[in-house]
């Protein structure tokens, strides 16, 4: 039977209802980070604990990645199976930008300002079959 | 003491199938010494460096075993502005009278692709594809235009310019100039950045002999001067390449502080310099870095493109020899390609891109990942 495995742990809260990204907050200066950290690189302190960011966000900038990258990317597609898709920062509730991947991957998807909700999805299949799972935004829908 | 450069070379950027990284560096170090009219032998130091082509020091299986010391620098984008300055402060310190400095690269086709550990980060970063320069470079230009009212119109003149100048610059990767209608209509790559307004990665070589300032004249009738070397890296905030997580208050980029310093070392300002080379990886990068090199105000760049002041007749030339743009990025050799062009320059022997009115201050800028930039001033 296929599992689900996360990509690399403590990058989120998952299985959970309303997964959330984890970070670190350092504890001198309040300064957030994404992936969590030991280290603060604001100022250097050792001083840091692991925070949730939060599931929600603004889009800060964006582009569409339009071709297929070369190793290390590990999607599992071809050339002729790749399928464009976004990348962006989005402002989280945290304190900080965090980079990631975005479902809307056509420019008239994106804007600059707009809020993006957390997802975690199936992201390629490893060697034992489990789909290995990362997070994305997507665009809220509209009310 | 001021440094002097006394002897320029390089091996032509683009493809040369038949020769390895090492041998265009070679090329170029006999191209600067016979410029400099001087032998291997008198070389008391060199530094060197390459990302692909090997250990810089094994150019002397090529060049002659003379026992002298030679370092390798590897330091990224910046890996030849940190060998010239390396080269700087040990003349500087009264340590060597004169030395070379090298960089040389080949790199395979296409995009780079970066390893993840070898940045300090985590596998899933590059396996989830956002370990991309191009991604980070248009990521960083939509979010410039969109703070300073930058157009498209802009990142197609800097291409537009760009292949210009390559189409007259006989050492040039890509002569063939482009219209703006070419340039406007290419594919798009990574929004907003389309496939004329990025630089290829690329081979070539470049090479510097540097001297004592006070004993250049024995070698040279038209020595320049190193006014300035600055290398610096990124502070807490600065938006960087490679980063999966960016503060919340934008701190300044590296150049900035490397150009700060490097004009306070030189003590001039923006408006001495005669002609600019500043890190064109892509067109946007251009626009924000003539901004961080504080030859304009943010947002002033569109007026200024649209006016011609950065072509080669403009109040600020930029990139005469078509930068990274028409010359592709050998990463080892870049750095040193923009200092060559800029002593071109200023000698007076530009031919067809030659600055009009003897320019006197020169300028060069890298940037590149992690976050590290390195900016030079030369004068006659
Ligand atoms: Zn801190």
């Amino acid at each position: 039977m296929t599992s689900q495995v996360p990509l690399h742990e403590g990058l989120f809260t998952w299985p959970a209802t309303k997964p959330q990204l984890l970070g670190s907050r350092c504890s001198q200066c309040a300064e957030a980070a994404f992936p969590a950290q030991p280290d603060c690189r604001s100022c250097g302190s050792r001083d840091t604990t692991i925070v949730e960011l939060g599931d929600h966000g603004t889009l800060w900038t964006w582009t569409i990645q339009t071709f297929l990258p070369k190793h290390p990317y590990l999607s599992g597609e071809t050339a002729d199976t790749f399928r464009p898709y976004g990348v962006g920062y989005v402002e989280m509730p945290g304190g900080v930008r965090v980079e990631a991947r975005l479902k809307p991957n056509s420019p008239d998807q994106l804007k600059i300002g707009m809020p993006m909700q957390l997802d975690i999805i199936p992201f390629c299949t490893d060697e034992n079959g489990d789909q290995r799972m990362t997070f994305a935004f997507s665009a809220v829908a509209e009310v | 003491m001021d440094v002097a450069i006394i002897g320029i070379g390089l091996h032509r950027f683009g493809r040369s199938p038949d020769m390895s990284g090492m041998q265009q560096g070679a090329s170029a170090v006999r191209a600067a010494l016979a410029d400099a009219g001087l032998a291997w032998k008198d070389m008391q130091f060199a530094y060197g460096g390459s990302q692909d082509g090997g250990n810089a020091d094994a150019l002397v299986n090529e060049l002659g075993l003379t026992g002298l010391q030679f370092t390798n620098i590897w330091n990224g984008c910046a890996t030849g502005g940190s060998s010239l300055h390396a080269a700087y402060t040990a003349i500087k310190s009264g340590e060597y009278d004169m030395g070379v400095v090298v960089g040389f690269d080949k790199h395979p086709r296409g995009a780079f692709n970066p390893q993840p550990k070898e940045w300090g980060l985590d596998e899933w970063y590059g396996e989830t594809g956002l370990m991309l320069t191009t991604q980070f470079f248009a990521l960083k230009t939509q979010r410039y235009m969109y703070d300073h009212g930058i157009t498209e119109d802009a990142l197609i003149r800097v291409s537009e310019k760009a292949f210009n100048n390559g189409s007259i610059t006989p050492t040039a990767w890509r002569q063939q100039a482009l219209s703006y209608e070419e340039i406007a209509s290419s594919t798009m790559v990574s929004d907003p950045l389309r496939k004329y307004m990025f630089c290829s990665p690329a081979e070539g070589g470049a090479a510097l002999i540097v001297c004592n300032a006070d004993k250049a004249h024995q070698y040279c009738s038209n020595p320049l001067f190193i006014k300035a070397a600055a290398v610096r890296t990124r502070h807490y905030g600065s938006f960087e390449v490679f980063s999966p997580s960016q503060a919340m208050t934008v701190a300044d980029a590296p150049t900035v502080t490397a150009s700060k310093a490097a004009f306070e070392l030189a003590g001039i300002g923006p408006e001495d310099v005669d002609v600019i080379q500043l890190q064109d990886t892509d067109s946007g990068t251009e626009i924000m870095h003539m901004a961080e090199n504080g030859f304009c105000e943010h947002g002033e760049q569109e007026k200024l493109l649209r006016e011609g002041a950065t072509q080669i007749d403009g109040r600020m030339p930029v990139n005469t020899d078509g930068g990274c743009l028409a010359n592709g990025e050998p990463v080892g050799a870049s750095g040193l390609r923009q200092i060559y062009e800029v002593c071109v320059q200023l000698r007076g022997e530009g031919g067809a891109r030659q600055v009009a009115n003897n320019p006197k201050v020169g300028y060069t800028h890298v940037y590149g990942a992690p976050g590290i930039s390195g900016v030079n001033i030369i004068t006659k």
